[in-house]
């Protein structure tokens, strides 16, 4: 059972207390968008073995949406991070650098 | 022979005789024994039957590793199968049965399959049965389920209580043994808050009864102040019986405590299952002995050597009066002096390695024991029980070289650190050639939230087996005991044993795999040690290969001719050892299963008779019964009733939902498919709310409160859902939009008036205009009705005239009261859930659930005109744009109405012509709604039919049954009022 640090009320929550929201940082193909675009945005997802930014909700907690940098095989947490972000912030991106130098980095 | 012995005996209070019964036999034990020592005292060495050949079993080890002594415990309510009998603490009056044997213990028919066993080989079953396929359902497979398994499931519901407990600490200890003893000590001594749990009643592990010295104490001296010492510290705690079942994610630890296994009826839970969040975990979880593969290894009688000394020293239980010791290492020696010790007689000493130099062989030599070299047992003589051993060279073929008689057998293949706690989380291991073990590759631990090794293995489950290197290991004083010499890595005895030896060469005795198993799964091509667990169920069950895993890999290795770690291990999974059920699921059973949510209004509903039907966590009344009438009658009455007069339904569990701020109606634009955001102050629209898959979600009506306001109703079981779903795009997709949600389901209180009398009955209630002009269809004003501010929503989900009112939850019930007494000159009358089904569906209402499944669209449900084709965007859009969702080859919504009147099973699915691929009939439709009409006095339905809206007055065949058509016609789903008239006064 993880445990994640929700970045808005600095409690480290138990698995238990929070939702799963899958990939973090989908950028939303609307209307006008091609099939291709859509079925990339609704469907495609990356599932690494290692580094993966993904979507939590603090949902027994203060119910706010948080990102996190996760490392699939280890476990290994390499920071959490507001969902008002469109890309990993630098800190996250430098986080994970100290941590796995051998990362590509984030696309 | 087994007896109790005159004097001795650990952990055995001679003062305290016990009671209890084996298969009816009345025995006695004393208090401290386990189950296993008590039948051993009382010569009750046989336990049970073999899973596959029925042979005769008995007790062969004294641990958790026991794979034989499974037995059926207690009665009724308190009754528990594969309970073993060498962890179950004896209790006075304890009632205990064999399992696994017909008809009895002693005379079991299913033994012929022990005669037949060249004809049960590993796959036999997949071999065998294969063809004619019906007969594997109707035949074998009932016969082999009757024969097979372990135990029986327990009828009755269980009579204990169980609970779960929450701990943190920064070091968790896991076993009570003098490694973890040793750690514990370190860390408690260096200010960190300590767990140690001990799975057995007894803190020490092993050491005590294998002897030497720490801090140049005796052992069991040294044990007993550093449990003293860690009892004086407030930062350590200590707990006995409780078993560390697994280690998880991020020092996430499982404990589980057996409580009042010992003490049943005494009122504490039976079991307490602990969640514990640990900083560090030291995983001192000792090594378990391994037996060794001859023939007849099975036989009641031999047993593992660690565990005939355990039953000497700790409980004063003579396995035998005559032993044969059969090892591969020096610490079996340790088991000759205690039964010389006791008085008891060793026969020899049958050593496998062609010398034997260690401190404890000279020592074995100058005491006058018989040391046979380079020897190995060919065969064990004797069925039920060992009448002796046939003693032939280890390195030949099995020729007898000499008979001795002996009623015991010990072996000793060595030791296998417990690896399994370093091993639940991804710990890797390594085989240590000299110690002929795998043990934790301390540069590959497991690792925790931060990368940090979260696991740490010491003394023998680290590999350290001799009690100063224990020590060194777990950080605790220095300790002297006899130096041992090297092992000898052998695993088959004689090392080229033919068949009819191999053939009887048990590696697994729960399972009954062989040493001929396995050799026949690696010659048919099973390299992998996973599919080779499989094929030959080695390593399975409720002991998981405690004893076999290590001896089965070899045997493996050997056959595919390769080094045991190009082999590997199979995955090491939680539990370590079985847990309960009733600790898995604590205190949510029966009432508190799981909360319940009740309206204000939920305890008149219960004094009135309610039919209850669960909705998400609430419940409403299905209807309300009155004396000598059944649901159906009920529930026609209620339809009547309010079709004819007024019905009160009460309607509080409807999610509501306030949505506010600047950009609310913009934000309510993209979560409807209808337009929000021109919604009149003071209108109400209903709306259909899809996800970005283009599938309809939920549905409800939206209310304007004010400029930057709306009220979104929301499914009763939606609420919640909907919440999170609205919170889910504002927090991560249009975060700088300014609008504010609150769920405010609990908030108020909700009464749906509805039938022909619904205005008059509010206008005796008084206080607000409710006439056609002052509030028209689908409109709400604010005020005070009957004295209590309310809500007043003009909207129905029946076609009646009807009014849906909130009020305060405070006031909910005074409200709800106000109605009854108001309205009983007026026909009033409270209905339930299905009354509203029904009625919706008399009017073609569709109901999330219902007429939706997760792959309808609002298009196929006829509800086109509730989708903006203004809109530029809305979630859902783009997907409803995809080219088979734009089709008009879907299934659409119809009404059905059957030929003869008769109501259609709900979900049938309409037949079409052809069959397809796997010989099915080919559908074009189904039902998904379905109900008697009391208002038209037939059956009505509605479902889904390809290009159904189309093909109005076609008649389709709904197959229900093996020869039972019905056929229907399909309709307008709208089956009563289509003009709407009903609702327009």
């Amino acid at each position: 059972m993880l445990t994640l640090t929700c970045p808005y009320c600095g409690v480290k929550a138990e698995e238990t207390e929070l939702a799963p929201g899958g990939e973090a940082h989908l950028k939303r193909s609307g209307p006008g968008s091609s099939d291709e675009e859509f079925e990339s945005y609704l469907f495609a997802r990356k599932n690494p073995k290692g580094v993966h930014f993904e979507r939590w909700r603090h949902s027994y907690g203060c119910g706010k949406w948080f990102l996190a940098a996760r490392c699939t095989a280890t476990l290994e947490v390499f920071g959490t991070y507001p969902a008002q972000t469109p890309a990993p912030t630098p800190d996250i991106l430098a986080a994970i650098k100290a941590k796995r130098p051998e990362w590509e980095g984030y696309e | 022979m087994s007896t109790r012995l005159s004097r001795g005996g650990r952990l055995i209070d001679r003062s305290k005789p016990m009671n209890f019964t084996f298969n009816g036999k009345r025995l006695r034990g004393f208090a401290g024994d386990t189950l296993a020592s008590a039948l051993l005292g009382a010569d009750q060495m046989l336990v049970g039957r073999s899973f596959k050949y029925h042979r005769p079993r008995g007790i062969v080890a004294s641990g958790v590793e026991e794979p034989n002594a499974l037995l059926g415990l207690g009665r009724g309510a308190r009754f528990e199968p594969d309970q073993r009998a060498t962890t179950t603490e004896l209790f006075e009056g304890a009632d205990t049965a064999s399992q696994n044997h017909w008809p009895s213990l002693d005379f079991d028919v299913g033994v012929v399959n022990n005669w037949a066993y060249r004809f049960l080989p590993a796959g036999f079953y997949y071999k065998t049965f294969m063809f004619p396929r019906v007969a594997w359902k109707h035949l074998f497979e009932p016969v082999i389920r009757r024969s097979a398994g372990l135990g029986r499931a327990p009828v009755d519901r269980d009579g204990d209580r169980y609970e779960q407990a929450y701990a943190f600490c920064d070091v968790l200890v896991a076993g009570g043994g003098v490694a973890g003893l040793a750690a514990a000590l370190q860390a408690a001594r260096a200010g960190k808050r300590v767990m140690v749990l001990e799975q057995t009643p007894h803190w020490g592990g092993r050491a005590p009864v294998d002897g030497g010295t720490i801090d140049g104490k005796p052992v069991a001296d040294w044990i007993k102040s550093a449990v003293q010492d860690l009892e004086r510290m407030s930062n350590v705690t200590l707990r006995n019986r409780c078993m560390v079942a697994g280690v998880h994610d991020h020092g996430h630890v499982i404990g589980y405590e057996r409580v009042a296994d010992h003490t049943p009826g005494d009122g504490r839970p039976r079991h307490r299952l602990w969640r514990i969040r640990a900083g560090e975990i030291i995983s001192a979880t000792g090594a378990i002995e391994r037996p060794l593969a001859f023939a007849g290894n099975d036989v009641p009688g031999v047993m593992l050597a660690s565990a005939v000394r355990d039953y000497v020293v700790n409980f004063a239980v003579s396995p035998g009066d005559r032993t044969v010791i059969v090892t591969n290492n020096d610490d079996a020696y340790r088991t000759a002096f205690a039964l010389i010790d006791a008085g008891l007689i060793v026969a020899a000493i049958v050593d496998a390695r062609p010398s034997a130099t260690g401190d404890l062989v000279q020592k074995a030599r100058a005491r006058g024991i018989r040391v046979l070299e380079g020897r190995g047992i060919a065969k064990v003589k004797g069925t039920k029980r060992v009448t002796g051993v046939q003693i032939c060279a280890q390195a030949g073929e099995g020729a007898a070289l000499e008979d001795i008689a002996c009623d015991c057998v010990a072996m000793s293949g060595g030791w296998s650190p417990v690896v399994h706690l370093w091993s639940h989380c991804g710990g890797k291991l390594i085989w240590d050639e000299a110690r002929a073990c795998f043990r934790p590759d301390a540069t590959r631990p497991p690792t925790g939230d931060q990368g940090q090794p979260m696991v740490r293995a010491v003394g023998a489950a680290n590999g350290a087996l001799t009690l100063p290197e224990v020590l060194a290991d777990a950080g605790g004083p220095a300790a002297d005991a006899p130096a041992e010499g090297p092992i000898a890595a052998v695993w088959v005895m004689p090392q080229g044993a033919p068949d009819a030896l191999r053939f009887k060469a048990f590696l697994d005795y729960q399972n009954d795999v062989k040493v001929s198993d396995v050799q026949l799964a690696a010659r048919e091509g099973y390299t992998s040690v996973e599919h080779t667990k499989r094929y030959t169920t080695l390593g399975m069950a409720t002991d998981q290969g405690k004893l076999s895993n290590i001896n089965g890999l070899a045997v493996l290795s050997d056959a595919l001719g390769q080094p045991i770690p190009a082999t590997g291990t199979t995955t090491f999974r939680p539990p370590y050892e079985p847990i309960s059920f009733g600790a898995i699921a604590g205190e949510a059973r029966g009432e508190i299963f799981q909360p319940l949510r009740r309206t204000p209004m939920h305890d008149w509903h219960a004094s009135q008779g309610a039919h209850w039907e669960p909705v998400g966590l609430w419940r409403r009344p299905y209807c309300y019964l009155r004396t000598g009438e059944g649901l159906q009658d009920a529930v026609r009455r209620e339809i009547r009733n309010t079709r004819n007069a007024v019905g009160l339904l009460d309607a509080s569990t409807l999610g509501k939902i306030l949505v506010k701020g600047p950009d609310a109606g913009r934000f309510l634009d993209m979560m409807y498919t209808n337009m929000m955001s021109t919604l009149p102050v003071g209108k109400c629209r209903y709306g259909l709310m899809c996800n970005e898959n283009g599938f309809l979600m939920d549905d409800g009506v939206v209310v304007r409160l004010s400029e930057d306001s709306w009220l979104c109703h929301t499914t009763s079981g939606g609420a919640d859902r909907i919440h999170a779903h609205m919170e889910d795009w504002l927090q991560c997709e249009w975060w700088d939009w300014k609008v504010y949600t609150a769920n405010l389901t609990e908030q108020f209180a909700q009464v749906a008036v509805v039938g022909p009398n619904a205005r008059k009955l509010l206008e005796k209630l008084g206080g607000m205009d409710v006439s056609k002009e002052a509030l028209p269809f689908m409109t709400w004003a604010e005020g005070t009705l009957g004295g209590v501010r309310a809500r007043v929503f003009r909207i129905s989900f029946s076609g009646e005239l009807s009014y849906e009112i909130a009020v305060p939850a405070s006031e909910g019930m005074a409200f709800w009261t106000r109605f009854l007494e108001a309205g009983a000159d007026l026909g009033v009358m409270p209905y339930g859930t299905e009354a509203l089904h029904v009625m919706r569906a008399e009017k073609g209402f569709i109901m999330i659930g219902d007429e939706t499944d997760g792959t309808v669209i609002p298009q196929d449900l006829g509800l086109g005109w509730a989708i903006s084709k203004k809109k530029a965007d809305y979630i859902g859009k783009r997907a409803q744009e995809r080219s088979h969702m734009a089709s008009p080859d879907r299934w659409q919504l119809v009404g059905l109405e059957t030929l003869d009147g008769s109501v259609l099973p709900d979900g049938v699915h309409a037949a079409a012509p052809g069959h397809n691929a796997n010989g099915q009939r080919n559908v074009q439709g189904r039902v998904t709604s379905t109900y008697f009409s009391p208002t038209l006095n037939k059956g009505i339905a509605m479902g889904l039919v390809h290009r159904g809206p189309a093909r109005m007055g076609e008649v389709l065949d709904f197959p229900v049954g093996a020869d039972k058509v019905v056929q229907a016609r399909i309709v307008d789903p709208v089956f009563y009022d289509k003009e709407g008239e009903k609702g327009n006064v």
